[in-house]
């Protein structure tokens, strides 16, 4: 417990460990730690910008996706329209035709029964006429009585 | 140990509180007065090695310290050479918490701008005294034994071969230490301050210019219970944690009851021990790094 001259060889100890660690113990290792401090931060910051960019792909995406999807719902819209669209215009062009079809025959018929009617008419005059000169077995005027007969023959 | 007869409990404690002293060899003509041999040699009692006076040296203080000291220094220099930026390995790893630790500490406790001696400063002193006071917890004899028993070899007395194996424990190893953190309290001081503005500090406060000389008494006191306290709160700590290490060793010898009392207090006086020489060693460095951070600091 005396002091003596350990005191200053201490001291010396000191100040070379002092002097030591400064020049090659400290720098080297602070300045790694600071390259791994900083290392870290950009690996940090490109994750975080891969992850945003890969945020904004997944929107992108998404958004190309519904546009698809709309589109198809328009495409098929417009099919079924235009198929509608066909079916209606065969139905309507079905329709038309079938009404010319049976106007045709409509007036042919009528043409027909025109026609039978006329011989008909004919007939009926000539028929009645020799009928009523066999019934009343006298001479008729025949003038007269074709006038009146064909008036008759008209109103059938 | 204690056990042998012609050993006292007293002289087994007075035994192990002495360095081992290298110096001018002394004899003690008659009783109370000594005179110089003019040989160099080492110590072999307490009152001889007080007669070598300043320029004696304890080797065993100097020893164990340097070689404590080298082994920090090549420990951190060796993980300097080989650190990498990429994944720690663990070495690596374990020197770079005790260091991010001390640079953090630093950097809460010094505001004085850009200097590249603190931060060293501060791993130095946490470490080495760390390393030292954790001598402490070796017991207390094996050391100082096998020292004792190697000297013996050489044709030494072995119950006159002195070994202190805590360096922490000698006042000349702390105050050393403080002395080196005054001198670096008084380069800055008057490095930032200027001669003027230091001496102007010392002689013109606390009460302004008309009291200087009791300004000055008080401020150079203030100034010098710096180192101090220093050197001696580690000193003090470290003593008589030593010495209750020995007081407990000391009861070993006397008999099994007492002696199995003795283990379980030295493992526990040991584990509370661990706390103060960490504790011990930080006191020491962040007192450090405040009286340079102080030195730095206009008033």
């Amino acid at each position: 417990m005396n002091m003596n001259a350990t005191l200053i060889g201490q001291a010396i100890a000191f100040a070379i460990f002092i002097a030591f660690c400064m020049k090659y113990v400290w720098p080297p290792i602070m300045q790694a730690l600071e390259e791994r401090t900083k290392k870290i931060a950009d690996g940090l910051a490109a994750a975080e910008r891969g992850r945003h960019e890969q945020e904004l792909a997944e929107k992108r995406a998404q958004q190309v996706i519904h546009e698809a999807k709309e589109q198809a719902n328009d495409i098929i819209s417009q099919a079924q329209r235009r198929g509608n669209d066909i079916v209606d215009e065969s139905k309507e062009s079905a329709r038309v035709e079938g009404e010319r079809i049976l106007t045709t025959a409509q007036a042919e018929i009528e043409q027909e029964a025109n026609r039978a009617k006329d011989e008909l008419r004919g007939q009926v005059g000539t028929i009645a006429l020799a009928g009523a000169a066999k019934i009343l077995n006298r001479e008729i005027d025949d003038k007269a009585h074709t006038d009146l007969l064909e008036e008759l023959v008209s109103r059938i | 140990m204690a056990s042998e007869s012609s050993i006292t409990t007293s002289s087994y404690i007075k035994h192990h509180l002495q360095n081992l002293t290298f110096g001018e060899k002394q004899i003690e003509t008659a009783a109370g007065t000594w005179e110089p041999t003019g040989q160099m040699g080492f110590a072999t009692t307490s009152q001889e090695a007080a007669q070598m006076g300043f320029w004696a040296i304890n080797v065993d203080t100097m020893l164990m310290s340097i070689i404590l000291g080298v082994a920090m220094m090549w420990f951190f220099r060796s993980v300097a050479k080989t650190i990498s930026t990429g994944v720690p390995t663990p070495v690596q790893n374990f020197a770079e918490m005790i260091i991010e630790f001390i640079n953090d500490t630093v950097r809460g406790s010094f505001t004085g701008g850009k200097n590249d001696l603190v931060a060293p400063l501060a791993l130095t002193i946490f470490v080495w005294v760390f390393l030292m006071n954790l001598m402490d917890l070796i017991p207390v004899d094996i050391l100082p034994l096998a020292v004792a028993q190697g000297a013996a070899l050489f044709g030494a007395d072995p119950h006159h071969v002195f070994f202190k194996i805590v360096p922490s424990t000698d006042p000349n190893a702390t105050m050393g230490m403080a002395l080196v953190v005054f001198g670096l309290m008084l380069y800055y001081s008057f490095k930032i301050k200027g001669t003027g503005g230091f001496l102007g500090e010392l002689a013109f406060e606390p009460f302004g210019k008309m009291a200087l000389p009791i300004n000055l008494v008080l401020e150079t006191v203030t100034l010098l219970a710096k180192p101090f306290s220093l050197g001696l709160r580690l000193f003090g700590n470290m003593y008589a944690g030593e010495m209750v290490f020995i007081l407990i060793a000391t009861m070993y010898g006397a008999g099994l009851m007492l002696g199995s009392v003795a283990g379980l207090l030295q493992v526990g006086w040991a584990i509370f021990h661990i706390l103060i020489i960490t504790l011990q060693a930080f006191i020491f460095m962040v007192l450090t790094v405040v009286y340079i951070d102080m030195a730095h600091q206009h008033h």
